[in-house]
């Protein structure tokens, strides 16, 4: 093989043919972003490209001038020396793997993915390359993450079985929260769902890009009308949990929902009485079941739990490297 | 193992005791016999399956799985049988085993097969179920249940009350049919055993001011003995001590099991006394942490009972006699006993609550905590009724607290959890109160140690989190006001005066007792 066209920086993954950064943890000249998640899209880049979506998530995030030049994706194109296509990646809405092409090698850079099922986005779309860039959030055998579909009855078994108490989930806002929600809709449950106003924003700009979540409701009441509230469903950033926002509702049930909560401890630590088994990234399984499928010449791994895939390549007989990026959360917000 | 493994979950997340015991409750009601019957011995522990052993586990597991990967998946995960649960390849089926097909073959395979036995389920479980599976199989089922709360889940089934399965319990074995026909409207159970255990009556603390509001001429008073308060129940030939909760304590205590040579049932505490003196709590706490003593220690820390009350007497149930006569049964019944094995409790003279006042403030023995006051017109009454039965404790400000958090200590503790968070009871949920260690003995912090290590459910660095499980008597000098504190308290130079292995942590005190104390001013 030639000399690869990305390079691992500090600061991210670089291209010199095409004088670009993907994901960069730093602000940087000219930026291809995979998805809206905090830690692959940071505000203060030169400029952007990304698909329309992400472009859009960002600037909620972090307003309208989040990058000085700011490039919609819609067709292959060139950038310098190099080609360069985005292709879905089946993680939140938005979220995109990004194909860099040159002198017959090419390398996907696939940022966050997922391959079950999210009617929030389109879905992963294998892309065959030579080098194929795979994060490792949940990269253990022991992550075999359940049908989501069952944690959602999970849920709705517990709202049952205590009615008098508000059930508050956990939700990361972008993707988790509407997933949720989503899940909760497609199970049958048409009550209003009540939201944290740190959600208002992406909730509505999901309903705006047609995915439908029901009749959602502000959880901002004061504690008078939160105490009284029982039968209902709230979603709330985690970070919302540690705040007294919590102290208004009366005898909640707290869950999260996250792909954390299958290791006992993980949800014990966060004091969690419901954990959910919800995740939008690949599990074990469907990791090594991409890696396999897509068949690369080499696999480089980023964030997470680099040693257990290298040694799966190892015992597979594949080629495979740790990128030791830094910057790059658990499971971002 | 479908149901079992639901159950387990909830009650591993649950949080606070009511919960639990809906928990409990709901699944007691529904499951089939004999599957609960089982599941209940399983979680008080009444289950013995022989236990298998890590390196089982382990080896069974090398043969699935590539150690390296099972490696760091331990290693990230931090539970041998959770990790097992979810690396086991394949997906299993829900509902494929149940749990009373589980616990009979566990009970009738020799421990040296156990192992593929296990392997098999394993491939035929669900996740969830096999991590249930695991935790029986390995006997770590620890999810804060008690034989005490089992009875308690049972009592809401609607049938049978607390203290009517209390008295019944003993004698009872897995997997229970008797008694689950009997709440679902069968006949009541023969006991199965003689001697059986009888709820206990329970006072409620009162202060100076509390007294005002009561006339000291309905009221007899005796000292508040600082040992543990037991019941020694003999009849037709069965001798057996009991704790106040109901647990059979009978095999620590021979000297006394020997001189039980009556009918009845005695209420009094243990002690460990020589002559007339009552040695400190501490000797008597030796011997609490020996099943079977040996003759030196029966000889050197020797047991009796002080006796406070008489429940029957030779098959006459005196229980719903008033104080006063109860009194003159109990002393007309300890004259024939050993009095170096059996005294009554004394009666404390006094006019005004004062008279009673300067009793307290000068206690006979140091081994006296406070007086207790026994309104002589009343029964006796299983529980903590309130207002028949005072205990007026002595100075300085102690609560029962129970240890949530441990950390190692530093110096001659180094290596020890020896340091200790501890909290009270706000509604369902403990909410910690202070910080403290204590002189403890070397075989104390040993004990501790071991305890901390075997019921740590989370580790943050150095401290680890325990299951709710043990409860401290915390002595301090008084309390704060504070901002900072979730509780609202701060207490000042708080110790740990002993170590309650006795008492349930159900009974630790509530953040109530704390805020009252503040109320009182005396700060
Ligand atoms: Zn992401
Ligand atoms: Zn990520």
């Amino acid at each position: 093989m030639s000399d690869p066209i990305l390079i691992p920086r500090p600061e991210g993954l670089y291209c010199p043919q095409g004088d670009f950064f993907i994901d960069p943890s730093r602000p940087v000249a000219r930026a291809l972003i995979t998805h809206g998640h905090a830690d692959h899209a940071r505000a203060g880049h030169g400029a952007v490209l990304a698909t329309r979506q992400t472009l859009e998530i960002m600037a909620i995030r972090y307003g309208a001038d989040f990058a000085g030049q700011r490039q919609a994706y819609e067709a292959p194109l060139r950038l310098g020396e190099v080609t360069v296509s985005f292709h879905p990646a089946g993680h939140v809405l938005g979220s995109a793997q990004i194909a860099v092409e040159a002198g017959g090698q090419r390398i996907v850079a696939s940022g966050d993915y997922a391959r079950v099922s999210n009617p929030s986005c389109a879905p992963f779309e294998p892309v065959p390359c030579d080098i194929f860039i795979s994060e490792a959030t949940f990269a253990l055998p022991v992550f075999r993450h359940p049908d989501p579909a069952q944690e959602m009855e999970k849920l709705l078994a517990s709202m049952r079985a205590a009615p008098e108490r508000p059930h508050l989930i956990g939700a990361y806002a972008l993707g988790k929260a509407q997933r949720v929600i989503m899940l909760a809709r497609e199970a049958g449950y048409d009550a209003p769902i009540y939201i944290h106003g740190a959600l208002q924003r992406l909730c509505d700009y999901h309903i705006e890009q047609g995915v439908p979540l029901g009749e959602l409701r502000p959880a901002t009441m004061d504690k008078a009308e939160a105490g009284g509230l029982r039968e209902a469903l709230v979603i709330a950033p985690p970070s919302a949990f540690a705040s007294p926002w919590v102290q208004r509702f009366a005898d909640p049930v707290i869950g999260f929902a996250s792909g954390w909560m299958q290791i006992r401890a993980r949800a014990r630590q966060r004091g969690v009485e419901l954990p959910l088994v919800i995740s939008d990234h690949v599990d074990w399984e469907d990791l090594t079941r991409t890696v396999t499928e897509i068949d690369p010449a080499e696999l480089w791994i980023t964030h997470g739990r680099e040693e257990a895939l290298m040694r799966w390549a190892e015992l597979e007989g594949r080629r495979a490297r740790p990128l030791h990026l830094v910057g790059y959360e658990e499971e971002p917000e | 193992m479908r149901d079992f493994a639901r159950l387990l979950e909830r009650l591993a997340f649950t949080p606070g005791r009511n919960a639990k015991l809906d928990a409990l409750a709901d699944y007691l009601r529904h499951a089939p016999d004999p599957e609960r019957g089982y599941a209940l011995a399983a979680l008080t522990g009444e289950l013995d399956l022989g236990r298998a052993q890590p390196a089982v586990l382990r080896a069974m597991v090398g043969e699935r799985v590539d150690p390296e990967l099972f490696a760091l998946s331990y290693d990230y995960v931090g539970d041998l049988a959770e990790t097992i649960a979810l690396i086991w390849p394949g997906d299993g089926e829900p509902g494929a085993l149940d749990l009373p097909h589980v616990v009979e073959t566990l009970q009738d395979t020799p421990k040296i097969r156990t192992g593929p036995v296990i392997a098999d389920w394993l491939d035929r479980l669900a996740p969830s179920e096999r991590y249930a599976l695991l935790k029986l199989a390995t006997g770590g089922l620890r999810v804060g249940v008690s034989a005490r709360l089992a009875r308690m889940a049972l009592a809401r089934l609607g049938g049978p009350s607390l203290e009517e399965i209390e008295e019944i319990w003993h004698g009872l074995a897995p997997p229970y049919r008797a008694l689950f026909d009997w709440i679902e409207g069968g006949e009541k159970p023969e006991r199965a055993g003689l001697a059986p255990f009888r709820p206990v009556m329970l006072s409620t603390p009162i202060d100076r001011e509390g007294l005002d509001a009561l006339d000291p001429a309905e009221f007899a008073a005796e000292w508040k003995w600082d040992g543990i308060r037991v019941q020694a129940v003999a009849e037709g030939g069965e001798r057996r001590l009991y704790s106040r909760t109901g647990e059979d304590i009978s095999g620590a205590f021979p000297d006394i099991v020997a001189h039980m040579g009556f009918e009845g049932a005695l209420d009094g505490e243990l002690l460990v006394r020589r002559g007339d003196q009552v040695a400190p709590f501490g000797d008597l706490q030796k011997r609490l942490g020996r099943k079977s003593p040996g003759k030196a220690l029966l000889a050197s820390h020797p047991a009796a009972l002080r006796l406070y009350d008489v429940l029957l007497w030779e098959d006459e149930d005196l229980r719903a006699l008033p104080f006063d006569t109860r009194r003159e049964r109990l002393e007309a019944a300890v004259a024939d006993l050993n009095p170096e094995r059996f005294d009554v409790s004394e009666v404390l003279p006094f006019g005004a609550w004062d008279d009673l006042a300067a009793l307290r403030a000068a206690p006979p023995q140091v081994v006296i905590e406070g007086v207790m006051l026994k309104r002589r017109d009343t029964p006796y009454m299983a529980g903590r009724p309130k207002g028949p039965w005072f205990k007026w404790k002595r100075d300085p400000r102690l609560i029962d607290a129970v240890v949530l958090y441990a950390q190692r200590g530093h110096g001659k503790r180094s290596g020890f959890y020896s340091d200790f968070t501890f909290g009270v009871w706000e509604d369902e949920a403990l909410v910690p109160v202070g910080k403290a260690y204590s002189g403890f003995t070397d075989e104390e912090l040993r004990r501790l140690d071991r305890f901390v290590r075997n019921h740590t459910v989370d580790r943050f660095g150095p401290v680890r989190a325990l299951s709710p499980a043990l409860v401290v008597e915390v002595a301090f000098e008084g309390l704060n006001r504070s901002t900072r504190h979730k509780s609202g308290v701060a207490m000042r130079f708080p110790r740990i005066s002993r170590i309650r292995w006795d008492k349930p942590a159900a009974e630790a005190d509530r953040i109530e007792t704390l805020r009252e104390m503040l109320d009182g001013g005396e700060d």
